[in-house]
């Protein structure tokens, strides 16, 4: 284009275009490139290239370095949403084992796919979790828009599979994939399998899942030979890493001390854990997971309310132990989970329940996950249970997963935890926490805990250091800023750091007081916005510090800066987000609805992420 | 002093740059990431009546919690002579529960302090001080401190009369910068052109304590004082003052240069001329108090260092007058005078005894409560004494009785079965909030008192009239130089034993052991007690028994008839 300005592009389509993209296509692409000023132009440039860069998406576009010749087969697409990365872990393998089937196939994440596709997919597999009150993960939100809403066209020709991520302690289990299955079939489209619900512990059902969908595949797809001879897994079975979920690293607790001071209303404990030897790595954003077993006081309460005999054999997925073993490291017991109290109240016939597991008892049920434990109900609603059903019907132990709070640049071979103690006196007894307790009952004599790295891909800090972020971490939600902070004086990014902290008390709660004004001090963060909601008579959140500050926290994102939320998902996120569309409409002259047009456009942009739970 | 180059210490630099007294107090108070305030402003926030503190007991423990201090503020009054009106103790008390840690504490200087205030509450609490007439401005800082007098002006008509002077002292001396009136009370910020026409941009090198007595009573314990005068009074009439100039009871453990002394009487002025013999005496120590060294800054060095006859020729040339001779006059003692006395226009006065002048609410003794009834019915007023006690003054003879039922109920009836080394007894507030406590002082007291009780007891002397005073560190704030016991903290635990002062506050103590435990401390004093009980003559003191008998070596003093 030589020394010709933007403005003069000329409007007729080079050859080399019309060659490469065909005359319709190059057309378009001038028209819409014309007018745009040299930034724009090469930020465009670096866009085509990051999208060909994008694993997945070269099966899409791989079209533009291959002339077409013949129609090939329609690929399966496999599209997926996920917070913490578990629906990608299951879509990912349906997408190696069809490409081991030598079907065609190509994965996109929800942000990514362009929705007027949809009319013309022909087999479309959708991984997709349930996030909080029902709310799909937000990579996944305009996607799940499109889809619900009536722009989505007919799909009359389509065959798809659906396979819902979730966690049945929440009422509205796994609704995100019930109401794109549901939604799907009203639109024309043909189920190939039925629809599956993955509790926290997804791989059993997943794996089901996955079969029968890859068979049915096969089916639908005219079986050719593998597409190209070079497609190498992503992830090779040969490498997999020793530590995993399943087989965690036995790590040592270096730390265990209490953060939050005298008079707070929580224990917060800051709990550092040593990885040495484990080869275990990990990014800021990532989470450790934590296998604990349920307090022994627990499992001994529930033996001596249903007067159970601890050493009693049970059988469970082919595994023989005794029931106080089930109870201590194989099932929950601090979390109920609607599969278990459906059970429960028939078995002990109870109205009361039944009636709280009907849909007008909603609001009751969740009111009812929320503050009970399976000791509870068992107490307050009486069943007689055998030893056997009792761990046939109890969901199976998931490990907790807690957000890393250093970076390893600068701890080494450790990992930081900021971990909320729960310790709370309900119905006349104590009731704790599993791996909260676990935890912080761990440190005196270094004891062990079973860990293994959760990497959380959905949440990184921006590729580019130079660029500004804004935290925004009230309660434990800090603990990943604390690692993005250290990360950042590590590296020497030269981006501003601007947290949003906020709790109860200023003079107990204040997690990791000490430690922020030193970064503020040596300048490694640079704004420090606080709100105690319980020292004044007004209570004070961060979404108040974040509108009274709104007019400079608009000019950080209009200057580029990336947004993280991490912490509460019920209300914290909710009231956060409103703040942000305020902020975007006052400071950016904007409508509510343009605002959260623009908040969107951060949110695909990865530039609003979010570590919501 | 003063055309010998030294530099100047740190403090000076700060006020010098502060804008009187402004600093960069306004941004630290609105500074939400700590509670405490930026250091050069701990120094400004004294001359407004606050110190910084954090409790130190839980110091090490919120290190480890990542937390900072347990940053809050004391806040002290100037109140001279210790009056204030019901209405006024019920402001203080309700502050005392709502913005700090539910006490009140009575001072040696005849101030309340508040202790534990967050660092947002401290303007609407000094805010609240203010609305109800009292203030807090000057009560700390290298200014004139609050004024002490005798708390019982309605004695005679003429202690009123003395009062009164000593509260237009205080306001002659106060500073005049606006500084205070902007922080805490929004008033519009000084276009330029204010002065400090006494004190100068610097103030003083140090603080700057004058007190009123009224013979034969010393409970002001002039002698301590930079600045005393002792009110000579004929056939009921106030005829002036004897002024007492240079004394101080600070000092630093291991510095030799520094020591307490007592005040030097240089003769006597018509009460007319008070006011400007103070502000001549405060500022020959403006000129000449020593701006290098914080610790041998007071008043007391400069006559140390130049000699008293130079001290009263300077103030003579500056006064351009000469002050007459010094008036005869007799001390008694430096006690209180505890239980129900009749003044003079036929209302009567209740003391009562504060162990160290705390008044808390605890189980069994909930004085806070007791009191706060107290000044719901009172008619008169209350009166805070220099030996942190109070008083309850101008009750009409019909109402003691409802007084006494109140003062029953709430447990502060120890002015009466307390002994009277525990009624006597003072000690400075220390740990845990205080900075410069190197040993515990009030939260030790009680047990102390105990020990020494049983010995005391078994040398049949429960009923002595032994003055204690302890500090948590050396810089005399109890003071504890003129006690006849006096521990002066040295480390936790451990404490100089002083012994031999008198009841009168005219003789200094003098170090007898330092650095010893209680144990040590208790076998020094039982051997003494044996001889006293055995050998004291009738009315005797116990610090002039040991004076008398030789057991500590005669200290200096200020004879009552000294000039």
């Amino acid at each position: 284009m030589s020394a010709s300005s933007p403005g003069n592009l000329s409007l007729s389509s080079p050859p080399f275009i019309d060659a490469l993209l065909g005359a319709e296509k190059s057309a378009r692409l001038l028209e819409l490139v014309a007018g745009l000023d040299p930034a724009a132009l090469h930020w465009l440039s670096g866009y085509a290239a990051g999208l060909a860069a994008r694993p997945g998406v070269a099966a899409t576009t791989g079209a533009i370095s291959v002339a077409p010749t013949a129609t090939p087969a329609a690929p399966l697409t496999i599209v997926y949403g996920t917070q913490t990365g578990n629906s990608r872990l299951v879509a990912e393998r349906l997408k190696h084992q069809t490409e081991s089937s030598g079907l065609p196939v190509r994965i996109i994440r929800a942000s990514e796919y362009p929705v007027r596709e949809l009319a013309r997919e022909k087999l479309l597999a959708v991984v997709i979790s349930t996030q909080g009150d029902g709310d799909p993960p937000d990579d996944a939100r305009g996607f799940c828009e499109h889809l619900l809403g009536k722009r989505a066209p007919r799909l009359e020709g389509l065959r798809y599979a659906v396979l819902g991520l979730g966690d049945s302690s929440y009422p509205k289990f796994c609704e995100v994939g019930r109401a794109l299955d549901a939604r799907l079939s009203e639109l024309g489209a043909t189920r190939l399998v039925d629809r599956a619900d993955c509790d926290l512990d997804f791989e059993p059902i997943a794996t089901g899942w996955l079969d029968q969908t890859l068979a049915r595949a096969r089916e639908a797809i005219e079986p050719r030979a593998p597409a190209v001879a070079t497609v190498v897994p992503l992830r090779g079975a040969t490498t997999a890493p020793t530590i995993s979920k399943e087989a965690p690293f036995s790590a040592t607790v270096l730390v265990n001390q209490r953060i939050t001071g005298r008079g707070a209303l929580k224990d917060v404990r800051h709990v550092e854990i040593s990885l040495e030897g484990s080869g275990l790595e990990y990014a800021p954003g990532d989470a450790l997971g934590v296998w604990a077993p349920n307090p022994p006081e627990l499992v001994d309460a529930v033996l001596k309310q249903q007067r159970l005999d601890g050493a009693e054999p049970v059988t469970r997925d082919g595994k023989t132990q005794a029931l106080a073993v089930w109870l201590s490291e194989g099932l929950e017991l601090t979390r109920l989970s609607r599969p278990f109290l459906e059970r429960h109240a028939t078995l002990g016939a109870s109205t009361v329940l039944q009636s709280l597991l009907a849909p007008t008892g909603a609001d009751s049920f969740r009111a009812l996950l929320k503050s009970h434990q399976v000791i509870d109900v068992l107490r307050q609603h009486p069943a007689p249970w055998s030893a056997k059903e009792l761990v046939l019907a109890l969901r199976k132990q998931t490990p907790r997963l807690y957000s890393i709070a250093s970076s390893s640049k600068r701890v080494g071979e450790e990992a930081h935890l900021t971990v909320a103690v729960v310790d709370y006196t309900a119905f006349g007894e104590r009731h704790l926490g599993a791996a909260s307790s676990h935890l912080a009952t761990r440190g005196a004599d270094a004891e062990s805990v079973r860990v293994f790295v959760e990497h959380n891909e959905r949440f990184r800090l921006p590729e580019n250091p130079d660029r500004d972020v804004v935290m925004i971490g009230p309660g434990t939600g800090v603990a990943p800023f604390r690692a993005f902070v250290q990360e950042r004086a590590e590296v020497g990014a030269r981006g501003r750091n601007w947290l949003f902290f906020g709790e109860q008390h200023f003079r107990s709660q204040f997690l990791y007081q000490s430690e922020w004004q030193e970064a503020l001090k040596k300048k490694t963060l640079h704004k420090l916005s606080l709100a105690f909601s319980r020292d004044t008579a007004a209570k004070v959140y961060v979404q108040h510090r974040l509108r009274e500050s709104g007019k400079e926290l608009y000019s950080w994102l209009e200057g580029g800066a990336h947004l993280y939320v991490c912490g509460d998902a019920q209300r914290m996120a909710p009231d956060v987000h409103a703040a942000l569309v305020d902020v975007i409409a006052e400071h950016g002259g904007r409508s509510r609805e343009d605002a959260e047009d623009w908040l969107k456009t951060l949110r695909d942009e990865r530039r609003y992420l979010r570590d919501v739970y | 002093m003063s055309t010998q180059p030294k530099p100047l210490s740190e403090v000076e630099h700060i006020k010098a740059n502060s804008r009187l007294l402004r600093g960069t107090l306004a941004e630290s108070l609105a500074d939400p990431v700590t509670g405490a305030i930026a250091t050069p402003d701990t120094s400004l926030i004294k001359f407004h009546g606050s110190y910084q503190q954090d409790d130190r007991d839980i110091r090490e423990e919120r290190r480890q919690q990542k937390l900072e201090p347990d940053y809050s503020f004391m806040l002290r009054t100037r109140l001279p002579g210790g009056v204030c009106t019901a209405a006024q103790w019920l402001v203080m008390d309700g502050l005392a529960r709502e913005h700090a840690n539910g006490t009140l504490r009575i001072t040696t200087r005849q101030a309340f302090q508040l202790h534990g205030i967050l660092k947002g509450d401290l303007k609407p609490t000094i805010a609240r001080i203010n609305a109800s007439l009292i203030d807090t401005l000057a009560a700390c800082g290298d200014v004139n401190r609050n004024v002490l007098c005798n708390p019982n002006p309605v004695d005679t008509r003429v202690h009123a009369v003395v009062y009164d002077w000593a509260v237009r002292l205080s306001e002659h001396l106060l500073p005049k910068t606006r500084a205070y009136y902007e922080l805490w009370l929004d008033e519009e910020k000084v276009a330029g052109g204010e002065e400090e026409p006494l004190y100068g941009a610097t103030y003083l090198p140090r603080k700057f304590k004058a007190a009123v007595a009224v013979p034969p009573e010393n409970d002001v314990d002039l002698f301590a004082q930079d600045l005393g005068y002792i009110a000579i009074i004929e056939d009921g009439v106030l005829q002036g003052f004897n002024v007492a100039v240079g004394g101080g009871l600070g000092a630093t453990h291991g510095d030799a240069n520094t020591f307490p002394r007592l005040a030097d009487v240089l003769g006597f002025v018509a009460p007319e001329r008070m006011l400007v013999v103070a502000e001549e005496v405060l500022k020959i120590h403006r000129d000449f108090g020593d701006r290098g060294n914080r610790k041998r800054a007071r008043l007391k060095y400069v006559l140390e260092d130049r000699g008293v006859a130079w001290f009263k020729e300077e103030l003579e040339r500056r006064l351009g007058f000469a002050l007459e001779p010094t008036r005869p006059f007799t001390f008694e003692h430096n006690g209180d005078r505890f239980g129900w006395r009749e003044g003079h226009d036929g209302r009567w006065h209740l003391t009562l005894h504060l162990d160290s002048g705390r008044i808390a609410d605890r189980p069994g003794a909930p004085h806070l409560t007791g009191l706060r009834e107290i000044a719901q019915i009172h008619g008169g007023d209350f009166r805070l004494t220099p030996n942190q006690n109070l008083v309850i003054a101008g009750v009409p003879p019909e109402s003691k009785e409802h007084i006494d039922a109140i003062v029953r109920a709430h447990g502060l009836e120890s002015f009466r079965t307390s002994s009277p080394l525990r009624r006597n007894a003072l000690a400075c507030v220390a740990l845990p909030t205080c900075a410069l406590a190197m040993a515990e002082a009030e939260r030790y007291l009680p047990t102390f008192v105990e020990r020494v009780e049983s010995r005391l007891q078994a040398h049949g002397l429960q009923d002595a009239n032994i003055l204690l005073r302890i500090t948590g560190c050396p810089n005399g704030c109890a003071r504890p130089y003129l006690a006849e016991i006096g521990l002066v903290g040295k480390a936790p635990g451990r404490y100089n034993l002083h012994l031999g002062g008198d009841a009168r506050g005219q003789r200094l103590n003098r170090l007898v052991r330092e650095n010893i435990d209680e144990a040590t401390i208790l076998d020094v004093l039982e051997p003494l007690f044996a001889g006293y009980a055995r050998e004291r003559q009738q009315g005797e003191g116990f610090g002039d028994y040991l004076v008398r008998a030789g057991h500590v070596p005669a200290p200096p003093s200020r004879a009552s008839q000294a000039a």
